[in-house]
C-alpha cells in the first residue's frame, strides 16, 4: 500500500504491526517449547513457559494502549481502521493462545514424573505439530496479509478439531480398560483440549486477516462459505 | 467445538446485514429520492468542471461532498439552487430534477427555487440588521408582515437552529455582534425561517471553533428530521459524524458514492481510500 503524506502515521501504523509480529513469534515459541515439554516430559522447559507467560500479557497491554492511541491522535480511516481493528482482536487471541501454551506446559510438569505424555499416548505429537502449523500459517498470512492463505488456513482448523474429537473417543476408551491411568489420561486430554483451543484461536487471527484484506466479516460462518471468499483462479 | 457449531450456524446462517444496530438507514435503494443528477455536465467557459456526474440525493438525509479543492463539489452544491447562473460564461449540460422537475427548465422561477432549496455559506454573512429582522427578512420578502406571524416563525426559527436559549432577550440587538459560531446558526434560521425542502450547507462549519462545530452538526443531525441536507466540507471526519451518505468527488468527477459507513471502513475504490487515509494517490 502507498505511504500516508503523514509520516508519522506510517511509522506509527508499522511499528505497531511489527509488535504483534514479534509477540506472535513469541507466543509461537511458547507453544512450541510447551508441546517439547509435554512429549518429552521436560519440567523444566515447562516451569521456563509457565514463569514467561507474563511477556506475552505485557505485550498485549503495550500493544493495546498503542493502538488506542493511534485512533485518538489519527482517527484512522478504511484500510487503516481495518488495520487497528483486527490487531485489538488479534493481540487478544494472541494472549489466549499463550495461556494455553501455558497450560499444556502445567500438564507437561505434571507428566514429566510419568516419562512424558508419549509414553502413555503418543498421538499427542500429532496434534501438537498440526496446531504448530495452524498457528505459524496464520502468523505468516497477517504478515503477507494473504487473504488466499487465511482462507486455507482457517479451514484447516476444522481438520484440528477431528483430530481433538478422535483423541478423545480414544482416551475414554483407554481410560475404561485401564483404569490405573485415568490420572495421567486426563492431563494428557487437558493438553489436546489446551491445544485445539490454539487451532481456534488461530482460525480466528485468519478471519481477522480476511476482514483487514477484503472488509468483510467472516466470523461464525461455515468452512464452505470461507471457501467462497477465495480469490478466482485466472 | 467448532465442528458443531458450524452444524448449527449453517441452519441458522447470521447476515450481518439484515441487522440493524445503528439508526442509520444506509441502503440507497429504500430511500424517497429529492434531487436526482442525471449525466451533468458542467463548463466554466472552456474549462469542464463536472464530468458526466449521476447520483441521487435522498429525502431528509444528510449527504456529504468530500473532495480534494477544486474537485468540483461546490460547483455541484451550486448546481442545486441554480447559484451558476451568476457566474459568466458557465455552461451546463445534463438534468438535475427536483420532484421529478427540471430544475433547469426555462419556465423555472428562480426565487421560488431558491425559496425551497437554501444555502448556507462558508462564512456567516449576516445583514448589517437586527437578529429579529435578520431572521424575519425571507419572509417579508414573501410578503408576510403580520406582527404575531413574524413573531411566532422567527421564534420557530432561532429555536430550529438552536439559537433561541442564547438570544431570545436581545433580539433587537444588531446580529453583527454576534459569535461567529453563533452568526451561522443565525444564518441557518433565516434560511430555515421560509421553511424550505432542501438545504445546502457549503463548509458550514470551517470558520468555526470545535465547540460551535459541534453545535452545527447537532443541529445538523436535528434538522435533518425535516429536511434533505447536502453539505460539502473538507473536514473527512465532519463527514463522517454527520452524515448518512458521502460522495468522493475528485477532478469533476464523482468517483464514488455510497452510505457513510461503508465508504469510510471499506471504500469500494482505491482512490477513495488514498484519499479519506490521507495517502499519495
Amino acid at each position: 500500500m502507498s505511504s500516508h503524506i503523514s509520516q508519522q502515521f506510517n511509522t506509527d501504523l508499522e511499528s505497531v504491526r511489527n509488535k504483534v509480529m514479534t509477540m506472535g513469534g513469541l507466543v509461537e515459541t511458547h507453544v512450541q517449547n510447551a508441546c517439547l515439554a509435554l512429549i518429552e516430559g521436560d519440567a523444566v522447559l515447562a516451569e521456563r513457559i509457565v514463569e514467561n507467560d507474563f511477556k506475552v500479557n505485557a505485550m498485549e497491554v503495550s500493544i493495546d494502549e498503542q493502538c488506542t492511541n493511534i485512533i485518538a491522535r489519527r482517527q484512522p480511516t478504511a484500510g487503516d481502521l481495518r488495520l487497528v481493528m483486527m490487531i485489538v482482536k488479534t493481540i487478544t487471541d494472541l494472549e489466549r493462545i499463550g495461556d494455553e501454551a501455558e497450560k499444556v506446559a502445567r500438564m507437561a510438569k505434571e507428566l514429566a514424573e510419568v516419562g512424558g505424555a508419549s509414553s502413555t499416548f503418543p498421538e499427542i505429537r500429532h496434534l501438537g505439530d498440526h496446531v504448530r502449523k495452524i498457528l505459524h500459517d496464520a502468523l505468516d498470512a497477517f504478515a503477507r496479509m494473504d487473504l488466499e492463505a487465511a482462507i486455507v488456513t482457517a479451514a484447516e482448523d476444522q481438520r484440528i478439531d477431528h483430530e481433538y474429537e478422535s483423541m478423545v473417543r480414544q482416551l475414554i476408551t483407554k481410560m475404561t480398560e485401564d483404569p490405573r491411568c485415568i490420572k495421567r489420561s486426563i492431563s494428557v486430554l487437558w493438553a489436546a483440549r489446551a491445544l485445539e483451543r490454539i487451532g481456534d484461536h488461530s482460525k480466528n487471527i485468519c478471519e481477522y486477516v480476511i476482514y483487514l484484506v477484503k472488509g468483510k466479516d467472516v466470523r461464525h460462518t461455515t468452512a464452505e462459505q470461507l471457501r467462497k471468499e477465495l480469490p478466482e483462479k485466472k | 467445538m467448532d465442528t458443531t457449531n458450524n452444524s448449527h450456524l449453517q441452519t441458522h446462517s447470521i447476515d450481518p446485514s439484515k441487522l440493524s444496530f445503528g439508526t442509520r438507514n444506509t441502503r440507497l435503494e429504500d430511500e424517497e429520492i429529492c434531487l436526482q443528477v442525471k449525466n451533468l455536465q458542467l463548463f466554466y467557459g472552456a474549462k469542464r468542471a463536472l464530468n458526466d456526474v449521476n447520483m441521487v440525493i435522498p429525502r431528509k438525509r444528510v449527504t456529504a461532498f468530500i473532495g480534494p479543492s477544486g474537485c468540483g463539489k461546490s460547483t455541484l452544491l451550486r448546481c442545486f439552487n441554480r447559484m451558476n447562473d451568476l457566474v459568466d460564461g458557465v455552461r451546463i449540460e445534463g438534468e438535475i430534477t427536483l420532484d421529478n422537475e427540471n430544475i433547469n427548465d426555462r419556465n423555472v422561477d428562480i426565487s421560488a427555487l431558491r425559496r425551497r432549496v437554501g444555502m448556507v455559506f462558508q462564512r456567516p454573512n449576516p445583514f448589517p440588521k437586527t437578529i429579529y429582522e435578520n431572521v424575519a427578512y425571507g419572509l417579508r420578502l414573501q410578503g408576510i408582515n403580520k406582527r404575531h406571524i413574524l413573531d411566532e416563525r422567527v421564534e420557530w426559527a432561532l429555536k430550529s437552529a438552536a439559537l433561541w436559549d442564547e438570544v431570545s432577550n436581545r433580539l433587537h440587538d444588531n446580529a453583527l455582534g454576534l459569535s461567529g459560531g453563533q452568526q451561522q446558526r443565525l444564518v441557518i434560521a433565516r434560511a430555515v425561517a421560509i421553511k424550505p425542502e432542501v438545504l445546502l450547507l457549503d463548509e458550514p462549519a470551517s470558520a468555526l471553533d470545535p465547540i460551535s462545530t459541534l453545535k452545527i452538526e447537532e443541529l445538523i443531525y436535528e434538522l435533518k428530521s425535516d429536511y434533505t441536507i447536502v453539505i460539502v466540507t473538507h473536514n473527512m471526519q465532519q463527514a463522517a459524524r454527520v452524515s448518512d451518505y458521502t460522495a468522493f468527488m475528485y477532478m469533476g468527477d464523482m468517483i464514488e458514492f455510497g452510505a457513510t459507513d461503508k465508504l469510510f471502513t471499506n471504500p469500494e475504490k482505491k482512490q477513495t481510500e488514498d484519499y479519506i487515509t490521507g495517502r499519495y494517490g
